[in-house]
């Protein structure tokens, strides 16, 4: 991989600054510059990068590990058993840098980072829950994804798979008391033990079964009458493994589980793993299947942001809105069923393009439901945003400025709201996008009134982009021809001759062989900024799926958004910044 | 019509007036039996049109698959809860616990002796009327206060404790926006009201206080856009989370039924009670009342809910200023067409 510009400057600069250090840098397929660090000095090179340096990287973007003890592939990488990495984003030089620290022993540990980044807290949580790496000088509380009662840590790689490879579950009755009482609430577990015995302070469980939360997520709330004194996010009732399963799975194979990541996105969670598995594979895209995952992937936005629009009205207590969009929705699924075959999950999209052509007469439905829709926007727009209850709900309430949002990883519609303008599909476009014509709406206030507002002008540009597709759609291939598409063409000759038929039987049961390397390609998914960093090594499935999901970093600003406002306004900040819980959790 | 119960003491009557003693008691009692049946269908029958009315608002179909139409739905719904697990918490207060629902279809439908349906229509035509009326849905404050706070569930304390305050200031501008036409009328006699209201409706000469009665009127049904009490995204279910079965039920036919005695009152107060050319006098009433019941459903499914804090602040802050202006202006307009 040859270093490019952007390369140079961040890493000469490193090198300058910690002359002392020996920093190894490696070349990645994202281009991403990376650099290896001792974990003592890391911290202090972070902050450097944060704030000190000539380009200044003031977003941490990503925290993980990577379980290295049995990956083969390492060429040029200083020995490590575990592997922290933390990714940083510039959005003045729309530029990235990845750190990486080499960590020795079975439960190696390092300083923590929440001094520099508070935002880091709940992915260095994250990294102990999976990998049993622990962060020195973290507050209680460690495990956030797996319940309390779990041993292990589920993404080292002597951690079983597969449920049927650790035998049967036992809950005996004395099993089941124990974990309900691990389960039971003690403000101390929470942080909140200078308000246990103040008499005023009444603690409310909001959920993980409420009406207003949107999926299982617990809220501990502290109240004094109705105010928010601390609130206390816990997380983690909806992992399902996505990553761990990303190891198991093919390269292939994944594809449908990323669905159900961000289960209103559909697509959109293919094409932000895609991009990164055919950064690995060296496939291209023909022109044909980036429009087409285009025109899907904006469906899908329309859709999801639909689907937050009735439900945030809902949540501020208006009834009839979200039945509109939902039969709105229903439209849409109606022309993604004759497209994919499926609603919500199609799972559709194919490393080096898409699975099918599009359908005779797809052109039809298309444009009769951008017709449709367009005027019913702004009736919605009357309906929920006009209304005078509603800016007296939600304007001013849950604000957010730009800086607290990069330090929190704030990115999308969220960031849009306070008036950042930074949409990756015009700043880095992908998949073709830099061929549309499409605003980037900006509000000021970052209050949950903009993040509403900022939705509703976005479903507009989606449809135009819908539009344009339309009318630009080119011929050709809806998949690559190159040998690592899955499953290759079948047209013409693949089920003539052996050899074709030996290659496409190998890619479907077997699964394509990846060549080993990294990537992070992140995207401008329904909710943020949606990546995937893939490790190859060289086999069928990925040696570590990282899923970098918007919603992770959105939730966990909360606190800071509803403390000392009221219950209802937690629900409309809860509405408004539009997270899902299995995006959250994976 | 005489009242039924200053009858009852004159029974040391001679002999030829104790029949017709007996014959208006037998009147009286087809009138609390028709009353009391009444509303108690019209509350279900609620159940079932205001949710084929906002199914229809809502582009979906509603209940349609019991009886005709759905018809039948309120039927099915009255077996389900009746059927269903009555559970009382361990937690909760026991005796409070099954008083509270009880206190809140006692309440109105005391309260609906008041009604006029027509001149001759109504169970107690007392001199008093407004007061009692004021009074019964005071006491459908100790209903909501006392299911949440015998409960002991955190999220049914906070409904209740709305429930109380919110009922409670927005009495007070129930009861300010009410003297208006009382200063018009010049008595409490709801039957004497809608006689005042031959020549002109009081809705035009009492605009402002039919503003305030209306809004106060939301509060005290807790319907959207004030059902800040039970605001289900918020608190569950407020003051009612832990009900179940026919408990449950007896607070939604409670609402139901409030829901059916603040229209009837706006008819009466404001838009003329049972007077009306050609048609008979009930079904002008009921006409009247279907409307503003009508209403009621299209605010439900159109507006949002303020936050608690701004719907103290509209009342306290707009609706009191406004009542008492209403009163002083009306006064003192009375004191001039006197003079």
């Amino acid at each position: 991989m040859p270093v490019t510009q952007q390369t140079a400057g961040v890493t000469s600069e490193l090198a300058a600054r910690f002359a002392d250090l020996e920093l190894v840098v490696q070349p990645t397929a994202d281009e991403i510059p990376t650099v290896w660090v001792p974990a003592e000095r890391a911290r202090e090179v972070i902050g450097h990068l944060k704030s000190e340096a000539a380009e200044t990287y003031p977003m941490l973007y990503d925290l993980t590990a990577i379980d290295e003890r049995t990956r083969r592939h390492r060429e040029g990488q200083p020995a490590s058993d575990f592997t922290v990495v933390y990714h940083l984003l510039s959005f003045e030089h729309n530029c990235d840098v990845r750190l990486k620290v080499a960590l020795q022993g079975e439960m190696p540990t390092l300083p923590t980072i929440t001094g520099v980044f508070p935002a880091a807290e709940w992915y260095e949580r994250e990294v102990w829950d999976m990998f049993g790496v622990g962060f020195d000088g973290l507050p209680q509380r460690p495990r956030i994804l797996m319940p309390p009662w779990w041993e292990g840590h589920p993404l080292r790689k002597e951690s079983a798979g597969r449920a049927t490879e650790i035998g049967h579950l036992q809950m005996s009755p004395e099993r089941a008391e124990q974990w309900q009482e691990m389960l039971a609430f003690r403000p101390q577990e929470w942080g909140l033990e200078e308000l246990a015995d103040d008499p005023e302070i009444m603690f409310l469980n909001v959920g993980p079964q409420h009406g207003g939360t949107h999926g299982v997520v617990h809220i501990v709330v502290a109240l004094r009458d109705e105010e928010i004194v601390r609130c206390v996010v816990d997380i983690g009732y909806h992992h399902r493994a996505a990553e761990k399963m990303g190891e198991r799975q093919t390269w292939h194979t994944f594809i449908p589980y990323t669905d159900r990541i961000d289960y209103l996105g559909g697509v959109v969670n293919n094409l932000a793993y895609l991009m990164s598995a055919e950064r690995l594979a060296g496939l291209e895209v023909p022109e044909r299947a980036q429009v087409i995952r285009v025109m899907l992937s904006e469906l899908y936005r329309v859709n999801s942001h639909l689907l937050f629009y009735g439900t945030f009205a809902q949540d501020i207590g208006a009834l009839s809105p979200v039945f509109y969009m939902f039969s709105d929705r229903e439209r849409i699924h109606d022309v993604t069923t004759a497209i994919t075959g499926a609603r919500m999950h199609p799972g559709w999209f194919r490393l080096g393009g898409v699975a099918e052509d599009l359908p005779e007469g797809w052109e039809t439905l298309v444009r009769d439901l951008v017709a449709y829709l367009t005027p019913r926007l702004d009736d919605y727009d009357a309906l929920v945003l006009g209304s005078r209850i509603t800016k007296a709900r939600a304007k001013g309430v849950g604000r957010l400025n730009t800086a607290e949002s990069i330090e929190w990883g704030i990115t999308g519609p969220n960031l849009r709201a306070c008036g950042l303008e930074w949409d990756f599909r015009k700043k880095r476009p992908y998949s073709g996008y830099e061929r549309f014509e499409f605003e980037v709406p900006t509000a000021t206030g970052g209050d949950c009134y903009d993040r509403v507002w900022v939705r509703s002008q976005e479903i507009r540009q989606s449809l135009r982009i819908i539009t344009q597709c339309l009318d630009q759609m080119p011929g050709g291939d809806y998949k690559s021809r190159q040998p690592l598409a899955t499953p290759p063409l079948k047209e013409p000759g693949t089920m003539h001759h052996i050899e074709t038929l030996i290659d496409h039987f190998l890619g479907v049961s077997w699964g394509p062989i990846i060549p080993p390397g990294e990537a992070c390609l992140g995207i401008e998914a329904t909710k943020g900024n949606n990546g995937y960093y893939l490790v190859s090594d060289g086999t069928e499935s990925a040696y570590r799926n990282r899923i970098r999901s918007p919603s992770f970093p959105h939730l966990q600003v909360l606190p800071l958004l509803a403390e000392r406002l009221e219950i209802p306004d937690l629900i409309t900040i809860l509405g408004s910044i539009d997270f899902v819980m299995a995006d959250v959790d994976r | 019509m005489p009242d039924g119960a200053s009858q009852l003491l004159r029974l040391a009557a001679p002999a030829h007036l104790v029949v017709v003693v007996w014959s208006t008691l037998a009147y009286d009692i087809v009138i609390v039996a028709v009353v009391f049946v009444g509303a108690l269908s019209i509350a279900a029958g609620l159940t079932w049109f205001e949710r084929r009315l906002l199914g229809f608002f809502q582009d979906r179909l509603g209940p349609n698959r019991v009886g005709p139409a759905g018809l039948l739905q309120p039927l099915a719904d009255t077996v389900k809860m009746l059927t269903k697990e009555d559970w009382i918490p361990p937690f909760a207060d026991r005796a409070l616990f099954i008083l509270a629902p009880a206190i809140i279809i006692v309440s109105v439908l005391l309260a609906f002796v008041i009604v006029p349906v027509t001149r001759t229509f109504v169970v107690a035509d007392l001199n008093i009327g407004l007061l009692f009326f004021l009074a019964m849905s005071s006491l459908g404050v100790y209903s909501v206060a006392l299911a949440g706070w015998s409960s002991a569930s955190k999220y049914s304390v906070i409904g209740g404790l709305r429930a109380a305050a919110q009922m409670m200031s927005y009495e007070v501008f129930m009861g300010l926006a009410l003297t208006g036409v009382v200063l018009l009328s010049g008595s409490f006699d709801l039957n004497r009201i809608v006689e005042g209201q031959r020549g002109l409706w009081y809705i035009v000469p009492q605009l402002p206080g039919f503003i305030v009665f209306l809004l106060a009127g939301f509060a005290e049904m807790r319907r959207i856009p004030f059902d800040l009490v039970e605001a289900e995204s918020e608190l569950v279910a407020g003051y009612r989370t832990e009900y179940s079965g026919m408990k449950s039920g007896m607070f939604l036919v409670g609402e139901y039924l409030g829901m059916t005695l603040i229209a009837a009152l706006i008819v009466t107060l404001y838009f003329g009670g049972w007077l009306g050319p050609g048609l008979p006098g009930f079904l002008w009433f009921a006409i009247k009342v279907f409307i503003v019941i009508v209403f009621f459903i299209l605010v439900r499914g159109t507006l949002p809910r303020p936050r608690y804090d701004q719907l103290m602040e509209l009342g306290w802050k707009i609706l009191l200023p406004l009542s008492l202006a209403n009163l002083a202006i009306t006064g003192a307009i009375i004191l001039a067409v006197q003079r």
